[in-house]
């Protein structure tokens, strides 16, 4: 149970929420298996206590900060996003976190840092799907963040969901949430973050390029080359009406944050 | 006592047995989906599960049905010759199924959501065509068909083998990233499909 988080009325959404047992049991985070149910299956054991966060590039204060340390003086708060997956399925989710631009003005940034890259933890033992030889990713998984994404405050870092601390499955114990974007940009167990001059590499688009950019923003418009992106499924879906809605550029945030890509080509910028 | 599968179906009880334990047996995977659908067993996403796992079935029908050559002659599995028709009808049953649970529990039956699916992307045009390849070969399945077609039947039902490879394609474009289950498959088709060619040319 996490401290009494105040709601962000603000930023977080009216809409109908997913389910807690189906937010919690269908999860992408391949480090522990390509089946949807897998991460709740294998990632019981996962150890997020100790957990520390090495800092490093671009910043006055680099090093490594212990979660603890992190979080002191943080103030929670529950926004609920909208969660769409680049598969054309989406999620309402209430997640407990707190604005990622206040952490990261912590370390205080210098004025060469225009990109933050994050990393998850990499460790085969705990992780089966880092295991396989099978698999497409080089593991670790890495994301990355323009520095005005990353500022933005619908950008944030998320330590609960439904008012509790994230599950493994999830990305315990701190994990990245973008709403705007697709949800691999939303990064889960987060070991590293570095600030950077140059954009970083992200795991997706180191395995097909094509088929994902760097922004990866929400764009119903710019199909994936092997589906639609201009419909999804909200779930739960009920069998015999499928929750089909039309997706919404930016997922439905283009007012807070269309601005940051004005005069960028979205069919080439995807 | 060994009691071989031809010593079975030398007698008509034996041959409704085993007959019956192909048929019924077949089934059991729609039995089990159904089951765990009603029970809502199958999490967030329901429809996804379905097709994937009718999907998955038709395919290994597919390859099943192309086994039983190399099975026939590598074992001496003669008995098996005559499932090999209603192995490649459900081959079909459970395509049919797999696509209607697409355009059902996926696209709701909307029609420009179907449009779309069948005219811009690529494995699912691969796999319907698939499926409309493997229907006249359903239907010719009779022994009536095999008469009235005489010759062109082989000809005909020669198909099944470009069907396999579609199939394939099909299930490998679909996949993100974990190419362990379609390398499996494919080995296998490798085989089926090797061994026919090694056949022909000795």
């Amino acid at each position: 149970k996490l401290e009494a988080a105040t709601a962000s009325t603000e930023f977080s959404t009216a809409e109908k929420l997913t389910p807690f047992e189906h937010v919690t049991s269908y999860n992408n985070f391949y480090e522990f298996g390509l089946g949807k149910s897998d991460p709740k299956a294998y990632a019981q054991g996962l150890r997020t206590d100790p957990w520390s966060v090495e800092v490093s590039g671009a910043v006055h204060k680099p090093g490594r900060y212990h979660l603890e340390d992190l979080l002191k003086g943080v103030d929670l708060e529950e926004r609920i996003y909208r969660l769409r997956c680049v598969e054309a399925w989406s999620m309402v989710i209430p997640w407990v976190g707190f604005p990622l631009a206040s952490l990261l003005k912590r370390f205080e940034p210098t004025g060469s840092s225009r990109y933050v890259a994050f990393t998850t933890l990499h460790d085969p033992e705990q992780m089966p799907g880092q295991r396989s030889r099978f698999g497409t990713i080089d593991w670790p998984y890495v994301e990355g963040l323009r520095m005005d994404e990353a500022m933005h405050p619908l950008t944030i870092l998320a330590v609960g969901v439904y008012g509790s601390a994230l599950p493994s499955q999830n990305g315990a114990p701190l994990r990245l949430v973008v709403p705007w974007k697709y949800g691999f940009k939303s990064i889960k167990s987060i070991v590293r973050i570095h600030l950077a001059e140059q954009m970083p590499p992200t795991s997706w688009n180191r395995t097909a390029p094509q088929e994902y950019g760097f922004y990866a923003n929400v764009n119903p418009a710019v199909d994936h080359p092997r589906w639609s992106q201009s419909t999804e499924r909200r779930l739960p879906s009920s069998l015999f009406s499928p929750n089909i809605i039309d997706t919404q550029p930016f997922n439905g945030y283009s007012e807070q944050v269309a601005h940051l890509y004005s005069g960028m080509d979205l069919n080439k910028w995807y | 006592m060994v009691l071989s599968m031809t010593a079975v179906h030398r007698h008509p009880v034996g041959r409704w047995l085993i007959w019956s334990l192909f048929f019924v047996g077949s089934l059991l995977p729609l039995g089990w989906i159904t089951l765990q659908a009603v029970q809502q067993k199958l999490g967030a996403d329901p429809a996804q599960v379905i097709v994937t796992f009718l999907g998955i079935w038709a395919l290994r029908y597919l390859w099943v049905t192309l086994a039983v050559t190399p099975l026939r002659r590598l074992f001496g599995m003669g008995w098996l010759q005559r499932y090999r028709r209603m192995l490649g009808l459900y081959a079909l049953f459970y395509a049919s199924l797999h696509l209607l649970a697409v355009a059902t529990f996926i696209l709701g039956w909307r029609p420009d959501l179907l449009l779309r699916e069948l005219t811009e992307r690529p494995y699912i045009i691969v796999g319907f065509t698939a499926w409309v390849l493997l229907l006249p070969l359903g239907i010719t399945s009779t022994q009536g068909w095999q008469r009235r077609l005489g010759k062109r039947w082989k000809t005909l039902h020669w198909l099944i083998y470009p069907i396999a490879l579609l199939v394939l394609l099909h299930f490998a474009w679909l996949i993100r990233a974990g190419y362990l289950e379609v390398l499996i498959y494919t080995l296998i088709l490798a085989f089926l499909l090797g061994y026919r060619l090694y056949l022909k040319g000795r």
